[in-house]
């Protein structure tokens, strides 16, 4: 049985997400910072589907652990799911540096980092497949979110290359657009009912596409639309809106 | 968030707290007065509201099961589906299940629930090993069967405190068949006579049509069964229909619902046919939401409790009191019950139950206090987890046990911590 790494595991996304994988019958590394906290998880997961699910203390912010701690996992992760994310008041990056650069480290110079580890292996050995979690937002920088939405576009922009690189070697490459999910990072926030996702149907979804091996997954397709729409309008008319 | 029990009667704005670990619920109780712990929401009544009510429903998690002897250890928001969907193809299957199997394992605790097979094997109690219980004050106990704490906790309302988790003795099954028999009876006399019949055979239920009552006549199926030795051990998840949104109260009304309950017994055959667990044990899972089906106002079950002795003449006394009020329920279900257990405040004894789903109209309290009476006069009580309207006095002759109640309630500080609607208005 092969063994997929998920990493921001606390996240509700991906606890839905390794259900969902374990539940296909696939053994799991869940990596993430106190990941102790999901021992009870863990073993749930074993009791309910028999699988092998192991927890990785990691911290993506933290780069220079990257390589042995990655190094250390054993039997090697044959597929990867990049969920960790970083998501704060805007104003709150405008005035604090340190808030601005967490929000880069977590969405796009971790993912970066963590990422290239594997891409490197995947390639050597032709198999596997890299998901990304990105974000509409990193389809247009808005006045209201654009620093979270850069370090997402640049993630987005990373995960579409990479995708032409190991295409050639049979290493599937996947970039993930939620749209709106209900989660801890959205809890306070008031969301249309209708662009609104469960974390379950975010999970079922990328599985799905997964198995298919599908390039850009938008969660829900009405967000293709939306999103469409937002980057037709002209910049000079853009910039007078305050969305 | 706007809640509500099943019967979506009583609704009242709560705040709803969730935590998946210790750490979480302790702040949360030693933050909160008249909390009330919740699980799945379906007790039918007002056991579940409080200005403040903390879910167990996210700490859904299972943490052991001993394969040998079939003991699993799991949280208390574990809904009795999943353990369903996860044991029943190992060969195991829930000892005693109510009629719905989305409840949690708090909920399920916490009402003493029982199945079909009351009156075999006991209520859920019976086959509850340990119970990890949060106090009022914090603190995080083990309570084993036969302790004091034990008999206060099963049937307990979550007025002790946040059941934790708990360890559960499945029951081996070698089948996920069920051999039923249904017998059609035409008289109140004959659905006595079936029950006890065949009070050997594991699980039994009979289904009334209360709305088609004649003179002498009491048309009723009663339903038998006993697991299957064939192998079958599959479970797999079906697909179910699911409604949304409250529909028009008038879609269920007498005329609708008593043809539907004549073609309901005329199509019912005297065989025995192979069914599945959903079907036997869950046939209104079936449809997700069916609740809705009684409109905007909801609607009220009244489920009690006679001794033996006086099953009979009080079932029918009940029976013509709504006959002559003509306050129909939609549906009805009697039971056989096995022997009284000691717990505080679990409600079976040994006799027959009713359960009568009422939607909520004009006349219908005015009955139910008659109906209050016929149950009082024959010793008889209301089952805590279905009731919004009880009297104190009811509850007080009722339940024997509800000094000791009250007394642990007073001793582990829990009279302030821990209420509900219910609670306040029973002085429980
Ligand atoms: C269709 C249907 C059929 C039913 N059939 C039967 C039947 O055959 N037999 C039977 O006995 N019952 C039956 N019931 C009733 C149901 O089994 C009980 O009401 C059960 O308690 C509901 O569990 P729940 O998880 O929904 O809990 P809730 O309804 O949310 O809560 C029920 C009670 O448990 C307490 N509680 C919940 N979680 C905890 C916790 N973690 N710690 C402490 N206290 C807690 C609550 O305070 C409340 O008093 C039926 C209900 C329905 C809707
Ligand atoms: N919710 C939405 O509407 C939405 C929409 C589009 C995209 N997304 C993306 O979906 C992903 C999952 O988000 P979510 O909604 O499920 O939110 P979430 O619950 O807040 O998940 C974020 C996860 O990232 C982890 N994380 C943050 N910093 C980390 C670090 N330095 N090291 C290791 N882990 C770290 C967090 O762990 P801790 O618990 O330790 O903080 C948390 O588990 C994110 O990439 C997010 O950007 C979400």
């Amino acid at each position: 049985m092969k063994y997929i790494l998920i990493v921001g595991a606390k996240s509700d996304i991906c606890m839905a997400l390794a259900e969902v994988y374990a539940k296909n019958n696939n053994n799991l590394y869940l990596a993430g910072r106190n990941i102790t906290e999901l021992e009870d998880f863990r073993r749930d997961l074993n009791i309910r589907y028999g699988v092998d699910v192991r927890l990785v203390e990691l911290d993506v912010t933290d780069f220079n652990s990257h390589k042995r701690i990655l190094s250390s996992l054993n039997p090697r992760p044959e597929g990867l799911v990049y969920c960790a994310g970083y998501m704060t008041d805007q104003k709150k990056c405008e005035e604090s540096w340190e808030e601005t650069l967490k929000t880069i480290n977590t969405n796009y110079t971790g993912a970066v980092s963590i990422t290239n580890i594997f891409a490197n292996e995947l390639e050597k050995t032709g198999k596997g497949f890299i998901i990304g979690i990105s974000s509409v937002a990193g389809e247009r920088g808005r006045m209201s979110n654009y620093i979270y939405g850069s370090s997402k576009a640049g993630f987005t922009a990373y995960l579409s290359g990479l995708r032409a690189r190991l295409h050639k070697k049979g290493v599937h490459v996947m970039t993930v657009k939620p749209g709106f999910v209900r989660t801890k990072m959205t809890k306070n926030l008031k969301l249309p009912p209708l662009l609104t996702a469960d974390p379950e149907e975010v999970a079922k979804a990328i599985y799905r596409s997964q198995q298919k091996k599908v390039d850009v997954l938008y969660v829900r397709g009405i967000w293709r639309f939306i999103m469409m729409i937002i980057k037709l309008i002209p910049e000079r008319l853009f910039k007078k809106l305050s969305i | 968030m706007v809640i509500s029990g099943w019967g979506r009667y009583k609704k009242i704005d709560s705040d709803v707290l969730y935590y998946t670990s210790e750490k979480t619920l302790r702040e949360i109780i030693l933050k909160h007065d008249n909390l009330i712990p919740i699980g799945n929401l379906r007790s039918y009544g007002d056991c579940v509201l409080s200005d403040v009510a903390v879910s167990s429903i996210k700490n859904r998690f299972l943490i052991e099961f001993n394969e040998k002897e079939g003991i699993l250890s799991c949280k208390s928001g574990v809904l009795l589906k999943d353990i369903i969907e996860v044991f029943v193809p190992r060969g195991w299957f829930l000892p005693v299940t109510p009629g719905t199997k989305y409840i949690t394992v708090g909920g399920a605790i916490s009402s003493d629930v029982h199945g079909k097979n009351h009156h075999i094997d006991g209520c859920i109690s019976e086959f509850v090993e340990e119970i990890e219980i949060m106090l009022p004050d914090g603190t995080v106990q083990k309570v084993k069967k036969g302790d004091e704490l034990f008999k206060g906790i099963c049937g307990g309302m979550g007025l002790l405190g946040v059941i934790l988790q708990a360890k559960i003795r499945l029951k081996k099954i070698r089948s996920k068949n069920i051999i039923q028999r249904t017998i059609r009876t035409k008289t109140l006399e004959e659905i006595f006579q079936a029950f006890e019949k065949n009070r050997k055979i594991t699980y039994s239920v009979a289904w009334i049509d209360a709305l088609n009552l004649e003179s002498r006549s009491v048309r009723g199926l009663v339903m038998i069964g006993e697991f299957s030795e064939d192998g079958d051990l599959s479970y797999p998840t079906k697909s179910i229909f699911n409604i949304r949104i409250d529909m028009p109260s008038f879609i269920l009304n007498n005329p609708i619902m008593r043809a539907f309950n004549s073609i309901y017994y005329l199509k019912a055959e005297d065989s025995d046919r192979i069914v599945d667990i959903d079907s036997f044990f869950y046939p209104l899972d079936r449809i997700e939401g069916w609740n809705r089906l009684y409109g905007k106002k909801g609607f009220i079950q009244y489920q009690f409790i006679v001794p033996k002795k006086y099953s009979f003449d009080a079932i029918d006394e009940v029976l013509k009191t709504i006959k002559k009020d003509r306050v129909y329920p939609f549906l009805s279900v009697l039971k056989l019950y096995g022997r009284e257990n000691n717990n505080f405040l679990s409600f079976p004894l040994e006799g027959y139950s009713l359960a009568l789903d009422f939607k909520v109209q004009t006349g219908l309290l005015d009955t139910l206090s008659k109906l209050d009476k016929i149950v009082l006069k024959y010793g008889g009580r209301i089952y805590l987890a279905k009731d919004t309207l009880m009297s104190r006095e009811m509850l007080e002759t009722g339940y024997i046990y509800l000094d000791k109640f009250r007394n642990m309630r007073k001793e582990l500080g829990a009279m302030k911590k821990f209420s509900s609607i219910q609670s306040r208005r029973l002085g429980l």
